[in-house]
């Protein structure tokens, strides 16, 4: 029973990273950049969420819902000012733009007042309950965590089968020269990745404040989504989810067996592990370079 | 305008050009020479932190700008380096043995962290550096017998045979040396044949390979060499701070080390000097700036990150060849004055090559 409920923790963390990884994927398969800043989106979401919550009282699921549409129109224009105008730049020009983005996002949410550099917390309706069931006792910020990001990727699944949008971003992702050819928007498209990106990392913000608090640190927690990335297969959506399953599994498992300090760094020893024995991850495609 | 008239191929290697560069920079440095007896102790304490970050610099440098190998981890070496020296110190080893000691050392585990650079490349090789900093920021913090954990270390002064370097000025002069070595030592070998192959690795892994050079090999030599000159940089840096914990080397210093570097300029010496000096002077900048701005705004810690972090995306999108590349652009507007065209270093736009296989 205790190894049920740890491991029902274990998921709720890893549908966490999940989520973030799946950010990541969205924007790699679709534009094959890397966002540096996806933790840092998050962070916004989460701030965004928590003030439509708490200053302006609004009951926490519509709060839910607009800070993901504010925030995908933050993606957007993110998309729009910064990485468009880089496009046909080296790679490292992009991870050098994102990074920056990330480092400024943190710099900026310390100074707008009552934002700051203090840790807030999210009054969610779930707060403190717990679901008994047998022997079992559950906590129901995991089990939202768990039931949203099935939804989610109910929800996703969904839009990349059957709607126009979902098809066209397929298209764009595994060849933008034929998609663009065949009438699609690419820019476009690209630009809607990227707020689709935004808006399941506020996602991902919002549901990992009821345990965390609302800070401006949070965004750390995106860095640990790349290990679940890596994992899951750059470039799979449902390695991205796996991926952050497996990590937050090993990471619980890792804090529950292992001396103190193991826990916060299981996760990058698996993803050096993984570097080394098979880069292209569990459900990964071939990355030979084309000259 | 300068017409350089060459007669031989070594005039194409030489450190300096002209009699011109010769003049100009024998003039700076008697500068350097000069300024400990002309300015405050706190500016001359401000010039040693530009030559640490300077010398941080040029080692991230020749692996980011010269090699092409992407790091976000940098912040590791730094602490290797210093920890290594701080450790050793402790045991009784004298600074002149225990610096080249820990520069070894960083080196050391330099290359190993460029093994990996064999198989992955471009943004794996980003996580795999990213998750090395993490682990050796871990390690630092847990392994307390050694580093003292997060309590911190302290770092006695510079012992350099019987002189302790107790004052701003000593320091300075020792930082100066220093990294006057580091920048001939890098300068020489960019002209090297090994500077070369660093250089045609980042253009294309692909012609470099077909071109007879040895990728392993060039690849871990240019992160033990970047490595290394990181470490002598973390040495510098703990007799600087005097008191180093893990908090001095986490993955917010290796970013602010790349945002140094791309401000100043990616692919040149000049490039990694002028980005230390930007981001010291800005950082004074900032400071003194703080009293005139609203209390919201001046008082907070995030000032700096925001200045910065819009500095560096400004960069990236209007000047992606940074300080260095306007210098540059500069003095070729004036030496062609008035046949300078907008376009003459307008970056040819590449259509996006796919990594993957389709």
């Amino acid at each position: 029973m205790q190894y049920l409920q740890l491991l029902i923790s274990g998921v709720a963390q890893g549908c966490i990273y999940g989520l973030l990884a799946l950010g990541f994927v969205l924007i790699y398969k679709a534009t094959e950049y890397v966002n540096f800043a996806q933790g840092e989106m998050m962070m916004l979401g989460a701030f965004v969420g928590m003030t439509l919550c708490v200053y302006l009282h609004i009951p926490f699921w519509i709060a839910f819902v607009a800070a993901i549409a504010v925030m995908a129109v933050f993606g957007m224009l993110m998309e729009r000012v910064v990485l468009r105008p880089l496009l046909g730049q080296p790679a490292f020009a992009v991870v050098m733009a994102t990074v920056g983005v990330g480092y400024l996002a943190r710099g900026i949410v310390t100074m707008i007042p009552s934002w700051g550099t203090d840790t807030h917390a999210l009054p969610v309706p779930y707060k403190d309950q717990v679901l008994r069931y047998g022997g079992l006792v559950m906590s129901m910020e995991h089990l939202v965590i768990i039931v949203v990001t099935a939804l989610l990727m109910a929800l996703l699944f969904g839009f990349f089968r059957y709607s126009k949008i979902g098809i066209a971003m397929k298209a764009t992702s595994q060849n933008q020269l034929a998609a663009f050819c065949m009438g699609i928007p690419v820019r476009r498209i690209n630009m809607l990745v990227w707020g689709l990106s935004a808006a399941v990392a506020t996602c991902a913000g919002l549901l990992l404040a009821p345990l965390t608090f609302v800070h401006s640190n949070m965004g750390y927690v995106g860095l640990k989504a790349f290990p679940a990335a890596v994992i899951g297969g750059f470039g799979s959506i449902p390695g991205a989810l796996v991926g952050g399953l497996v990590i937050g599994i090993v990471e619980l498992l890792a804090g529950f067996y292992l001396p103190e300090g193991f826990r916060d760094v299981a996760a990058y020893v698996v993803v050096l592990l993984m570097l080394t024995i098979k880069p292209t991850g569990l459900f990964g495609e071939n990355l030979r370079k084309r000259v | 305008m300068r017409f350089l008239f060459k007669t031989r191929y070594t005039q194409d290697i030489r450190l300096f050009k002209h009699g011109g560069q010769v003049f100009w920079y024998g003039l700076l440095g008697l500068a350097l020479l000069a300024v400990p007896w002309l300015l405050s102790d706190y500016i001359v304490s401000q010039l040693s932190f530009i030559f640490i970050y300077a010398i941080v610099c040029l080692g991230l440098g020749l692996l980011i700008g010269y090699t092409g190998q992407v790091s976000l981890g940098h912040a590791a070496f730094l602490g290797i380096g210093a920890y290594t020296h701080a450790i050793l110190l402790g045991k009784g080893v004298p600074f002149i043995v225990s610096m080249p000691i820990a520069a070894v050392v960083t080196g050391l585990i330099g290359l190993m962290v460029g093994l990996p650079a064999l198989r992955v490349r471009g943004m794996y090789l980003a996580i795999a550096t990213l998750a090395f900093g993490f682990i050796v920021e871990e390690v630092v913090t847990r392994a307390e017998s050694l580093t003292g954990g997060n309590a911190g270390k302290m770092v006695p002064n510079i012992n350099l045979f019987g002189f302790i370097a107790n004052t701003e000025r000593s320091f300075y002069y020792i930082a100066l040396v220093i990294t006057v070595l580091c920048v001939l030592g890098v300068m020489n070998l960019l002209r090297s044949r090994t500077g070369r192959a660093f250089v045609a690795i980042r253009d294309s892994e692909v012609s470099a390979q077909s071109m007879g050079i040895n990728l392993a090999r060039y690849k871990t030599i240019a992160f033990a060499l970047s490595a290394a000159l990181t470490g002598i940089g973390g040495v510098l840096y703990a007799h600087k701070v005097r008191f180093i914990s893990p908090e001095h080397f986490t993955l917010l210093q290796s970013v602010e080390l790349l945002i140094m570097l791309v401000i100043g300029g990616l692919g040149s010496v000049y490039g990694a000097i002028m980005g230390s000096v930007f981001w010291i002077v800005v950082q004074q900048f900032i400071a003194s700036a703080k009293d005139f701005l609203p209390q919201a705004m001046g008082q907070q810690v995030g000032l700096q990150a925001t200045v910065f972090g819009l500095l560096l995306v400004a960069f990236v999108l209007f000047e992606p060849l940074g300080l260095y590349g306007r210098w540059v652009k500069i003095r070729t507007y004036l030496e062609l004055f008035p046949f300078y065209r907008k376009d003459m270093f307008k970056r040819q736009k590449t259509y996006m090559k796919s990594e993957r296989m389709k």
